[in-house]
């Protein structure tokens, strides 16, 4: 890998975004390339949720550009998986998990009630992949949070997305399950670029490669050049650390 | 009872006023599924009383009354869709300028009209035992639109009422697909007015999906069982109302708030679902 220039795939050019005048985010310059698995810590009110919103480009920035796979990224959303936080659902809704993943297949042209059997057969192989074909016919509301987690990542798959970005996937699930799925993603990060959001610098830093502090202004850190140990070193003392470098 | 099965195959009025509870049971169903999901019943209410206004200007003028409901059903439905996706502030408050508005030019149009409109109170409070054969027809072509409207864009509808975002991320027509959905509330509305009447289509139009929600695991098994149920309420309702002589469109409703009443309270104790 040493031997290619890194691939850019979202790139981040003088970013600067207010809203209501109240600046949110200014001069964020930052680079994401091919296979990266990159945390974005910041404290609530850091402009997190700015950052994925400029990123599917339902705000577009007050300065500077944004490129995604070197489209502008509402013509990149089809290249990106998104998995919110799982509380934005109505757990009232009548759905089952399947459903929930093959409803990320539609376009436009998908009219009348059914889906294509292959359609079907790959949202079953995604299950399977995430050890959740067991909860295929249940219903979304009913899971536990870590599997609904499970369920929106595979939702975020079936379009085979090169990029895959989550929204605090770690939020109210127990320390075990927030393993589990930190376990997933490095498992997914092998063929897929990874960024994720959360305030909570527990195990993340132990699989991510970069780590992007986020408080209005970004600045993006390599985890190798934070510690300058490998990564199973800075396990127990990465919190401490991330803390001081992100000014958390 | 059996007094009532050898009126039904007396009385024409009656075999309409079945046919009409059918028909109004099955869009009732399969839209009052989405608007309990989606949860706008207050934009429902909104469309169904703007209603009002086209049925006092058909009137003045002398055109058939579901003209003018239908027209103006379609029309309240895409302002206050637009209202709703352009107006991020204020949106209920001009729904309920709307809601009003309809209702106030629908009195003024039959106050000017001349000679007593008897059938105010049939638009308000529904008459199912007016429905004539006239407006079966219009009934049964409304259904056959609705139906195949809700078939064709199923799976959108499903995408817009549970995830909006992800649905915009995919490239979904998600504004147009939201509008044609209250299209197919006002559509149903029209309907429905002809069995409840405009103060209590909304009951009509929400609780048997309600009910059908609390025990239903896909939408289309809520959508079933919500069919099921209203035909249950609306000829239950027939029966009851002719048997006691009091008015049909008020019974089902109390009918309707009755069971829904009940099957919340059940459901603290059953949490079975199909």
């Amino acid at each position: 890998m040493k031997n290619n220039a890194p691939e850019q795939i979202i790139t981040f050019r003088d970013v600067d975004f207010s809203y209501n005048g109240e600046p949110v985010l200014e001069n964020i310059s930052i680079e994401i390339d091919r296979n990266d698995f990159v945390a974005i810590l910041g404290p609530n009110g850091a402009g997190k949720t700015t950052l994925i919103k400029l990123l599917l480009g339902f705000l577009k920035p007050s300065k500077g550009t944004i490129s995604i796979l070197g489209k502008t990224p509402v013509k990149a959303r089809k290249s990106i998986g998104y998995v919110p936080q799982y509380s934005i659902f109505d757990k009232d809704y009548p759905i089952n998990v399947v459903d929930i993943v093959k409803m990320n297949t539609l376009t436009s042209n998908s009219l009348f009630p059914s889906y294509k059997n292959e359609v079907t057969e790959k949202a079953f192989s995604l299950l399977q992949k995430l050890e959740i074909r067991n909860l295929a016919y249940r219903n979304f509301h009913e899971l536990s949070g870590g599997q609904k987690q499970r369920v929106l990542i595979a939702r975020a798959l079936i379009n085979e997305p090169k990029i895959l970005l989550l929204d605090e996937p770690t939020a109210s699930v127990d320390v075990t399950m927030e393993k589990d799925i930190y376990d997933t993603l490095k498992m997914l990060n092998r063929n897929t670029t990874i960024l994720l959001i959360t305030h909570d610098v527990g195990f993340v830093s132990s699989y991510v490669n970069k780590i992007c502090c986020l408080n209005r202004y970004a600045s993006m850190h390599s985890v190798a050049e934070l510690t300058g140990k490998s990564l199973f070193d800075i396990y127990s003392e990465d919190s401490k650390f991330l803390r001081h470098h992100c000014n958390l | 009872m059996s007094e009532l099965f050898s009126s039904i195959a007396t009385y024409t009025f009656l075999q309409n006023a079945v046919l009409a509870a059918i028909l109004a049971s099955i869009v009732c169903g399969i839209t009052g599924t989405f608007v309990v999901v989606k949860k706008i019943t207050f934009i429902s209410g909104g469309i169904a009383h703007t209603v009002l206004g086209g049925v006092g200007i058909a009137y003045y003028f002398g055109i058939p009354p579901i003209i003018g409901a239908f027209v103006f059903a379609i029309l309240s439905a895409i302002i206050i869709g637009l209202v709703k996706l352009k107006a991020n502030q204020h949106e209920d408050t001009v729904i309920s300028a709307l809601w009003a508005m309809g209702m106030a030019v629908g009195v003024i149009f039959m106050y000017l009209t001349p000679g007593y409109s008897a059938d105010l109170l049939s638009y308000l409070f529904g008459n199912i035992l007016m429905v004539s054969s006239t407006n079966l027809y219009i009934l049964a072509g409304l259904n056959v639109l609705i139906i195949l409207v809700v078939l064709i864009f199923y799976r959108q509808f499903i995408a817009i009422t549970y995830d909006e975002e992800q649905a915009r991320l995919r490239g979904l027509p998600v504004d147009f697909l939201y509008i044609l959905l209250l299209c197919i509330i006002a559509l149903t509305i029209v309907v429905l007015i002809q069995i409840v009447g405009i103060i209590l289509v909304i009951a009509l139009l929400s609780l048997p999906a309600a009910i059908a929600g609390l025990y239903t695991r896909t939408l289309h098994a809520m959508i079933l069982s919500a069919i099921g149920l209203g035909m249950v309420f609306t000829l239950s309702g027939i029966a009851i109302s002719f048997t006691a002589n009091i008015p049909t469109g008020a019974t089902i409703i109390i009918i309707c708030g009755l069971v829904y009443l009940i099957a919340i309270n059940l459901t603290r104790f059953i949490h079975k679902k199909i």
